[in-house]
């Protein structure tokens, strides 16, 4: 529990909660009360206790906040969270399927796509996402430039490009495989 | 972050009818959360208009695309009829910004966009954009990426957009929702010269909301380019850019658009030099002429007069590849941008 005397009297106290919003995270249905102010980010990490979607530069900069909204990419702390109303948002803790890694986080382990670690949520949420969209490109070029928004200030851009294209390997042999079995 | 209200607009009219000087629409909020974020904008009160019926891109019987509010940057860029007819706005939409912020983004909100100026960005800091008759820290401060066109000596904040220079050299009509019903505005009308009023920007009422884009029946058949030069390659406002579309009748050149970003207070259509451009050859001594003329009016400060000889740079280079794309009898560029044309998009 945090002290009162440590409050200053004239510090302003978070507007209250007042807005009932519901949306599906992570595949699962919530619903709580946000303040009119509250960004989406602050939402996941202080009242959901979701942490892995982490805060960066707070504006739009940086990416270290991407979720994924109705399966798009975007900056959790550009958005309020009473404009999730009705959505589907996925945040890095839904990646895993059944304990299982998905193929993108398995292959950052394995490609060393990371140094720190602070901006790798944030850039597995782009990878998905880019993956997942058949407008973006498969060439290295491509990638880059849909992963542009999501900033690496220790640099392991290059692993982290090949963990993207090894990634989009696995899920092809997935698919193929998947598809060998329908097929009598 | 400033406290304030919030609701969801149900429609068009009750959106209107929420609009006033003390509230914000938000759509896509990159920008205004942002600038709450930095107290820059203060609403009391932010209507969601999200639910709103304006997502829709139709073609009209007379040729024009109208484009919902509320089509993000994303899907507009990637629109099958855009791509086809429009490569120049799809190629200064992917230009623009972020994969995360384009999907965000939305049309309208694109035009709304405020200035990147650091110092009206920064409360500390003297702004007439922000506070009336406080006064230009950027006049003589480090103003490397402000405007050399269209400013005044109380402001010389760069406008930011892409799609907005890709607008200003295609044509389009904005259609504008208040109390008083609708009413269409030429998107060359729309934004506003900063003269002594850089706090006003744009043509919209506090309580009029920006329902449809119609963007003017192609130019065609004529070959485009959209070039953006900036810091880094990608996810960076310009320092310079250049819309360029060309109209040819074998070497000669029937019609030329010309629109410039990243040097200019407005989207800057650069009508002098598509004058000189009608009827020339389409070689580099007309692309160089019509550099020199579009940046005749150049008022450098201190430290951006290298974007005089940049942005004379981007209009030849957009124009040379523009009269290429013309020649080749298509529409379509040949730099990609990591886009895959044979995919059609969803939107």
């Amino acid at each position: 529990m945090m002290d009162d005397s440590v409050h200053s009297p004239t510090r302003r106290e978070p507007p209250a909660p007042t807005l009932n919003v519901n949306f599906t995270l992570n595949q699962q249905p919530v619903s709580l009360d946000v303040a009119p102010n509250a960004v989406l980010l602050d939402v996941l990490r202080e009242q959901l206790g979701l942490g892995g979607t982490k805060k960066g530069c707070d504006h739009g900069q940086c990416g270290a906040c991407t979720v994924h909204v109705d399966g798009q990419a975007m900056n959790a702390c550009l958005r309020l969270a009473a404009m999730c109303e009705g959505q589907h948002v996925t945040t890095v803790e839904g990646l895993s399927r059944e304990g299982e890694l998905h193929p993108v986080q398995q292959s950052f382990l394995a490609c060393d796509a990371f140094q720190c670690g602070y901006c790798t949520p944030g850039q597995m949420m782009s990878a998905t996402a880019l993956l997942n969209d058949p407008r973006i490109g498969s060439d290295d070029a491509a990638v880059k430039e849909a992963m542009s928004g999501n900033i690496c200030r220790c640099g392991a851009y290059k692993n982290i490009l090949t963990a993207i294209q090894q990634a989009r390997a696995t899920l092809a042999d997935d698919a193929a495989s998947q598809a060998g079995e329908e097929t009598p | 972050m400033r406290a304030f209200d919030f609701s969801r607009a149900e429609s068009v009219g009750n959106a209107a009818q929420h609009g006033n000087a003390e509230t914000a629409f938000v759509a896509g909020g990159t920008t205004l959360l942002d600038l709450v974020k930095l107290d820059v904008m203060r609403p009391a009160a932010v209507v969601d208009i999200n639910a709103l019926p304006l997502k829709a891109v139709e073609r009209l019987a007379d040729g024009r695309l109208k484009i919902g509010a509320l089509v993000t940057n994303t899907d507009l860029a990637h629109h099958p009829e855009v791509k086809r007819d429009y490569p120049l706005l799809s190629q200064a939409l992917l230009a623009g910004a972020s994969t995360q912020l384009r999907n965000m983004a939305t049309t309208a909100g694109n035009l709304m966009q405020r200035t990147r100026c650091p110092y009206f960005r920064d409360v500390g800091s003297a702004c007439n954009k922000r506070q009336p008759g406080s006064g230009c820290d950027a006049r003589d401060g480090i103003n490397r990426m402000h405007a050399l066109l269209g400013g005044s000596a109380d402001c010389i904040a760069v406008h930011p957009s892409d799609m907005c220079v890709a607008l200003a050299a295609i044509g389009a009509t904005l259609t504008l929702e208040g109390p008083s019903g609708e009413r269409e505005v030429a998107f060359a009308d729309f934004h506003r010269l900063p003269g002594d009023t850089p706090h006003l920007e744009h043509d919209l009422a506090a309580d009029e909301l920006i329902t449809a884009l119609t963007l003017d029946a192609p130019l065609a058949p004529a070959g485009s380019h959209y070039l953006k030069l900036r810091d880094r390659a990608s996810y960076e406002f310009a320092l310079a850019s250049a819309a360029a579309q060309l109209k040819l009748d074998g070497e000669r050149i029937t019609e030329a658009r010309l629109a410039l970003g990243g040097v200019a207070t407005k989207p800057w259509r650069a009508s002098e030099a598509e004058a000189a451009l009608a009827g020339q050859p389409a070689v580099l001594e007309s692309f160089e002429r019509a550099a020199e003329i579009a940046l005749r009016d150049a008022q450098p400060r201190a430290h951006n007069a290298f974007k005089v000889d940049l942005a004379k740079q981007a209009i030849v280079r957009a124009l040379r590849d523009a009269s290429r794309a013309a020649q080749r009898g298509t529409d379509q560029d040949d730099t990609g941008q990591g886009r895959t044309d044979t995919q059609e998009s969803q939107a």
